[in-house]
């Protein structure tokens, strides 16, 4: 990071600290998913769930963990749309579980 | 329609984005993120609620309990969806210097958030316990 080029509004940072508090919800989700699928004793198809949702989890803290890294840079470049597209599959993955797991 | 058809695709083909326009000032790109992260945290927390009513609210009926988990999980799911597509338009509506896209999305959710609330407020006021 070159302190000559660096905005001062912190931009990469703000968003680095955005991609953090987003990644710390996504962890909390994930757990209530486990505790969810947990909660009628370890069963085969709670360790499907479990699993389900662990894989959800690593999916969005990969994506995120990769856009923390190039934020590491005084110009970032364009989230892509993959990234956007990963995370958003994964939020949607976790809400699919939890009406699988209503009934 | 037709507009959000394209829109549709260029989810799925992002270098198409930068085929139009001037790529903006990368300070706006990385707020668009952002605010693109805010959109998935509430969907997150949407997601969370319905998760909690369903395992915190036991002594609710199962038809009430389950209602009330969709709605909120419907709506995480929606916001999750909207999030991605509202991000795109945003991009491009800079590349191309129009104005950024306005939405009713923001109203719709909201309305969806108070209908949930009102009815827990009746469930809790009547108490509507699984008998």
């Amino acid at each position: 990071m070159t302190t000559a080029g660096r905005d001062p509004g912190l931009q990469p940072e703000r968003t680095r600290l955005a991609w953090r508090r987003t990644t710390l919800s996504c962890t909390v989700v994930a757990l209530l998913a486990v505790r969810q699928a947990l909660h009628g004793g370890a069963g085969p198809a709670a360790i499907v769930a479990v699993s389900l949702s662990a894989l959800a989890w690593l999916g969005f803290l990969r994506v995120a963990h990769l856009r923390v890294l190039g934020m590491g840079t005084a110009r970032p470049r364009l989230l892509s749309a993959r990234g956007a597209l990963t995370a958003a599959a994964c939020t949607v993955a976790l809400a699919v579980f939890a009406t699988a797991m209503l009934f | 329609m037709n507009e959000f058809v394209q829109g549709l695709r260029l989810w799925f083909a992002p270098e198409r984005i930068r085929e139009e326009g001037d790529t903006p000032d990368y300070r706006f790109s990385l707020a668009n993120e952002r605010t693109f992260l805010a959109w998935i945290r509430t969907a997150l927390a949407l997601i969370g609620g319905g998760f909690a009513v369903d395992q915190f609210l036991p002594e609710l009926a199962w038809g009430v309990r389950a209602g009330l988990a969709l709605a909120l999980l419907a709506a995480g799911v929606l916001c999750a969806l909207r999030a991605v597509n509202h991000w795109v338009r945003c991009e491009r509506a800079m590349r191309r210097g129009e104005d950024l896209p306005v939405s009713r999305f923001p109203t719709l959710l909201a309305l969806a958030v108070a209908v949930v609330a009102v009815a827990m407020v009746v469930v809790v006021l009547f108490g509507w316990e699984g008998r």
